[in-house]
């Protein structure tokens, strides 16, 4: 038997509450808002609270889609990568760097933000970048 | 220190064999948080919720209990607990939520800060192990609101509710909301989709459903990204049902609640 709790950050959105994952017998089984975080002082929003419903949910994408007609169909990350590359090098062909856009995310890091936009400016050529938060 | 006695006392009931676990608070890397301390060596991080002010970091133990409970129904587990949390205990055994034989309460007294900033009616549990046996304070802020007229505080209550985010964080942190289903989630009371919720229903509808549960740990009014003053109004229905039923909540161990009572003719 154990149970504890354990110290994470929500991955919603930018502010970085924290929180506590309750673990029994290594299940994540409830949220509870971190008293000692200085970003949310034991206070956290709907979303926050819910947190641990989505992480064992079977709905949960754990495996890159790809579209094949009408139909999305799971593929290996090579492919997926492939495709990917492909269709938005002949859309920056066919159409120009401004004709595509990127969204980061608040779920990701720093870091991870800095990169994609630098691959937005610098790979595909367009400032057309913007962060999920601003919608 | 405190800390202490209510180690030693842990200790000795872990070694002993006497319980599974004891449902507590451990300090760790700066921060406070639940935990199941299972093994004595764990012990040396045990906290009691002490961050920055006196049980500024009190967690809804209680309420983990029941989730232990369920899944080890066979297993007798301690757990810390303060004047509200022995209220709570009381309450739960009533409503058959915890089973009094399985549970070890470790009793800690609150010291008069926190107490003051609860106004508690009693900061100290029967079962004391350790830490003062403080005295009751009144509450001047329901003692504020009784002196407004009945439009004054009807525009006063509507006022907070509507800054109500319905993040339900004053339902999700109580140790005594053990339901299935929630009222608060009945579409034909409470409209999805809109902030604020329906009001004064949300919130009378919370309200009234406290009746006999709530222990007065404040809890609720700690979690709320509003601060709307949930522990006053809670009170202020604490105070009518003592005046009207004669009924204080986690005070007695058998009498039931005025809302807990099915009279079969």
């Amino acid at each position: 038997m154990e149970f504890k709790t354990v110290l994470s950050t929500c991955p919603y959105c930018g502010c970085g509450c924290g929180m506590l994952l309750e673990v029994l017998d290594g299940k994540i089984v409830g949220t509870l808002p971190s008293k000692t975080s200085p970003v949310n002082e034991g206070k956290l929003c709907v979303k926050g609270w819910t947190v641990h419903e989505f992480v064992m949910s079977p709905n949960r994408l754990t495996k890159p889609l790809v579209r094949k007609g009408d139909i999305l169909q799971e593929s290996s990350w090579d492919e997926a990568l492939d495709f990917s590359a492909q269709r938005l090098k002949e859309i920056k062909e066919k159409y120009g760097p401004d004709s595509i856009a990127v969204l980061t995310s608040a779920k990701c890091t720093n870091e991870e933000n800095y990169l994609l936009q630098k691959f937005t400016r610098a790979a595909i050529g367009t400032n057309n970048t913007d962060h999920c938060a601003r919608l | 220190m405190v800390n202490t006695k209510i180690k030693e006392t842990v200790r000795a009931l872990l070694v002993e064999g006497k319980i599974r676990g004891f449902l507590g608070l451990r300090g760790e890397n700066g921060h406070i948080m639940p935990h199941l301390f299972c093994d004595p060596q764990e012990l040396e991080s045990l906290s009691l919720g002490d961050w920055k002010k006196a049980g500024d970091s009190r967690y809804p133990l209680n309420q983990i209990l029941i989730r232990l409970a369920m899944e080890y129904p066979e297993e007798t587990f301690a757990v810390l607990v303060r004047g509200c949390d022995e209220r709570g205990l009381r309450e739960l055994f009533k409503w058959k939520q915890l089973d009094e034989e399985k549970v070890i309460p470790i009793g800690i007294g609150c010291p008069d800060e926190l107490a003051k900033v609860c106004e508690c009616e009693k900061p100290f549990p029967d079962g004391l192990i350790d830490g003062p046996r403080g005295e009751k304070t009144g509450s001047q802020k329901v003692a504020r609101i009784n002196e407004m007229g009945l439009d004054a505080r009807f525009k006063f209550w509507l006022a907070e509710f509507n800054r109500c985010v319905k993040c339900f964080g004053c339902r999700n942190v109580c140790p005594m909301c053990f339901c299935n289903e929630c009222t608060l989630e009945e579409e034909f009371l409470v409209g999805k989709g809109e902030v604020p919720p329906d009001n004064p229903t949300f919130h009378l509808v919370r309200a009234m459903h406290m009746v006999g549960r709530c222990i007065d740990c404040g809890l609720c009014e700690e979690a709320c990204p509003a601060d709307i003053p949930l522990r006053t109004l809670y009170k202020k229905i604490a105070d009518i049902v003592s005046e009207e039923f004669g009924y204080k909540t986690g005070y007695s161990v058998d009498e039931k609640s005025p809302l807990n009572i099915i009279e079969v003719k």
